[in-house]
């Protein structure tokens, strides 16, 4: 597996596209400083800006990356490797480098306003921390929708529509309910239902570290009771791995029986 | 013979010093009179009492004739947690320059670091309390000043501490410059009128940094009021005039910048309110001008529950709040008008500096979470941007007539 991870991941870092996201980021940060020096200020912009971007660029980047080395995964597969290795090293590579062009891309503005000097290293380490797990949750997913149709139209479409899914119409979705049943009490419920989303328990866990918890009122303090707590934190650090995992044991799964 | 003549000769000179000093009597740890009890217990009426530095533990000081209790260099007054320091009867009193501190607390009784009783013309000030119960406490009392003290409680429950500066049935005071920190109510007015509290400095207070209950036409101007469980609580009162305070970091999941119950014919101008949960909520509020205020970066500035008639908000400047406007149920005949909100997207064709089109403060999703409180988890989400996007461009939800016709293209100065 190491040596197809380290190949993609060479190849990736190579690629323009690669570059242009380091960019996007790199100018992001510099912007977002340069309008704003308070860094814990920022930290709420980059916030709105991660968990909707990161979750797009992944699905987007992982079906197309899967799509596009096709031919070279067939080369791959003709040879005596294991096809877990294969499929498992590629999708390293691609979260790897996506991960990096983010780290980095943020990092160094931040760094360069002197950000360890701040109070804001904890908090723009969990973003971070939560922009990375996007990406790994997301372009596993993309995987897994690219592994399961031969159809490029039709994967990208599933893969869209995944991203409009978790970050506009399940909030939809979740706001309908609770307006619906605001006779009951609906606490476990929101709770339980923040926690299935990646993106709105990344949010979740941003905002009530910014202490914005304090807006939300009589919600926010059991969301803060909840989340907040080590407990709770380290929930939701679980879930997180799982939505990661989970697809990752899928696509080995399916990359072992599928027939190419 | 002689011995009656040097005798006769100290007589005569100790009473005439005792004329020389005859409205000053000194309390040290070695004079003759040392105690401050002693001291007031010695002096006449508009005597002075001047109090060296020294530490005396003492509580129940009864100050029942015009006196001037001064200290030098702060003195220390130690209640000993046993009551009540200094109580106050007489007309004319002026206590200056104490420390104060280890007033008693106690569940049946509010005992005061300084109480006045039904007496006017009082001065208190350059005084320090600490490790109070209730601070400053005045009971019918009017036409005095409180100026320029220190409180420092260190109140941890509502239920055993007491307040910085009482006002009960006390009318015609001035208090000012002083900074109240650490109690429960910094600065509490109940049933005072005419009373005038300028630059004093509330902070840190569990409760309400001031509070007004049942008091009528007072002013406050200039105060800062900074960490409190509120900033101001104004309730059931009338004619209350608010200038040029500032209202910071009442930030909390039950924190107010300041909080409005039941209070007609009030006027707001010149604040600024910023870093509130709540930078105003109102309920059943009448005939109040808001004007030229600044909200900068509340959760909500102005909150209003319902049952108000007949406010105008103008000239003021809305920036960076998450909400600007929270409403619930009906206009009424409130109004809104010339104000600048930094989020109106319009334009100004005629360049008179007012924008052509009206702006609606209320968003669809601050309508939403007043409805169903649980939907404001969804703060900040993709989602809620988009529909509060399509309310704007087409109003269904939101109260349609609750809008700034005129709202300014650039912010007030």
């Amino acid at each position: 597996m190491g040596k197809v991870l380290k190949y993609s991941f060479y190849d990736l870092i190579r690629s323009r596209w690669s570059y242009i996201y380091l960019l996007f980021y790199l100018a992001l940060g510099f912007v977002l400083l340069f309008l704003n020096s308070d860094l814990s200020k920022a930290v709420i912009t980059l916030m709105n800006i991660i968990i909707v971007l990161v979750p797009l660029i992944a699905t987007i980047f992982g079906t197309m990356y899967f799509y596009n080395s096709k031919e070279f995964t067939e080369l791959l597969l003709a040879q005596p490797i294991k096809r877990s290795d294969i499929f498992l090293g590629q999708y390293f590579g691609v979260a790897g480098s996506l991960s990096l062009s983010l780290v980095l891309g943020l990092g160094i503005p931040f760094m360069a306003y002197g950000l360890l000097r701040s109070g804001a290293v904890f908090n723009f380490s969990l973003l971070l921390g939560i922009g990375v797990f996007l990406t790994l949750i997301f372009t596993a997913l993309a995987f897994n929708i690219a592994i399961s149709n031969e159809n490029k139209i039709k994967g990208f479409g599933y893969a869209v529509l995944l991203w409009l899914f978790m970050a506009v119409i399940y909030d939809g979705i979740f706001l309908l309910s609770l307006i619906l049943f605001e006779e009951y009490p609906l606490d476990t419920f929101s709770i339980i239902a923040t926690a299935l989303n990646p993106i709105d328990l990344s949010r979740t866990l941003i905002l009530l570290k910014l202490d914005i918890s304090a807006l939300m009122g009589y919600t926010g303090a059991i969301f803060k009771k909840f989340f907040g707590t080590h407990w709770g934190f380290w929930i939701s650090i679980f879930v997180l791995i799982l939505w990661a995992g989970l697809p990752i044991l899928r696509l080995r799964y399916k990359s072992i029986r599928k027939d190419f | 013979m002689i011995k009656k003549g040097v005798a006769s000769i100290v007589f005569f000179l100790w009473a005439c010093s005792w004329q020389i000093s005859a409205h000053t009597v000194v309390v040290c740890k070695t004079c003759p009179v040392d105690s401050v009890k002693k001291g007031i217990a010695i002096a006449q009426a508009s005597d002075t009492v001047l109090i060296q530095k020294g530490t005396y533990p003492e509580y129940d000081i009864y100050i029942d004739k015009p006196l001037t209790l001064k200290g030098e260099n702060y003195p220390v007054i130690d209640g000993q947690e046993k009551g009540e320091i200094i109580k106050i009867t007489s007309d004319h009193v002026t206590v200056d320059g104490l420390f104060i501190i280890n007033v008693g607390v106690s569940y049946t009784t509010d005992h005061a670091a300084i109480r006045v009783i039904k007496s006017e013309q009082f001065t208190i000030q350059n005084n320090v309390l600490e490790r109070l119960f209730f601070g400053i406490y005045l009971e019918k009392s009017s036409h005095g000043k409180v100026y320029h003290n220190k409180i420092i409680g260190e109140a941890k429950d509502e239920y055993n501490s007491g307040n910085g500066i009482q006002l009960w049935y006390s009318h015609y005071v001035e208090v000012s410059h002083n900074h109240v920190q650490g109690t429960r109510d910094g600065i509490y007015l109940e049933f005072s009128d005419h009373i005038t509290i300028q630059r004093n400095t509330s902070t840190k207070n569990l409760r309400y940094g001031l509070h007004f209950m049942f008091s009528d036409n007072d002013v406050y101007t200039q105060n800062t009021f900074e960490e409190n469980g509120a900033g101001v609580a104004v309730m059931f009162s009338r004619n209350i005039k608010m200038y040029d305070n500032t209202f910071k970091k009442n930030w909390g999941p039950s924190a107010y910048g300041m909080l409005l119950k039941e209070i007609n014919d009030a006027e707001i101008v010149n604040n600024t309110f910023e870093e509130n949960t709540i930078a105003i909520n109102i309920e059943g509020s009448n005939r109040i001008r808001y004007k030229d205020n600044d909200f900068i970066k509340n959760g909500w500035a102005i909150r209003v529950i319902g049952a108000c008639y007949t406010n105008t908000f103008s000239g003021n400047n809305f920036m960076n709040n998450s909400f600007d406007v929270s409403y619930n149920g009906k206009l009424n005949d409130n109004q809104f008008k010339s104000n600048y909100w930094d989020n109106y997207t319009g334009y100004d064709l005629d360049r008179n500096g007012i924008g052509d089109v009206p702006y609606r403060p209320v968003k669809l999703f601050s309508y939403i979470a007043n409805k169903t409180p649980e939907t404001i988890i969804l703060l900040r989400s993709l989602f809620m941007d988009i529909i509060d996007f399509s309310e704007k461009v087409s109003p269904i939800f939101t109260p349609d007539n609750l809008m700034d016709a005129e709202p300014l293209m650039k912010k007030r100065q």
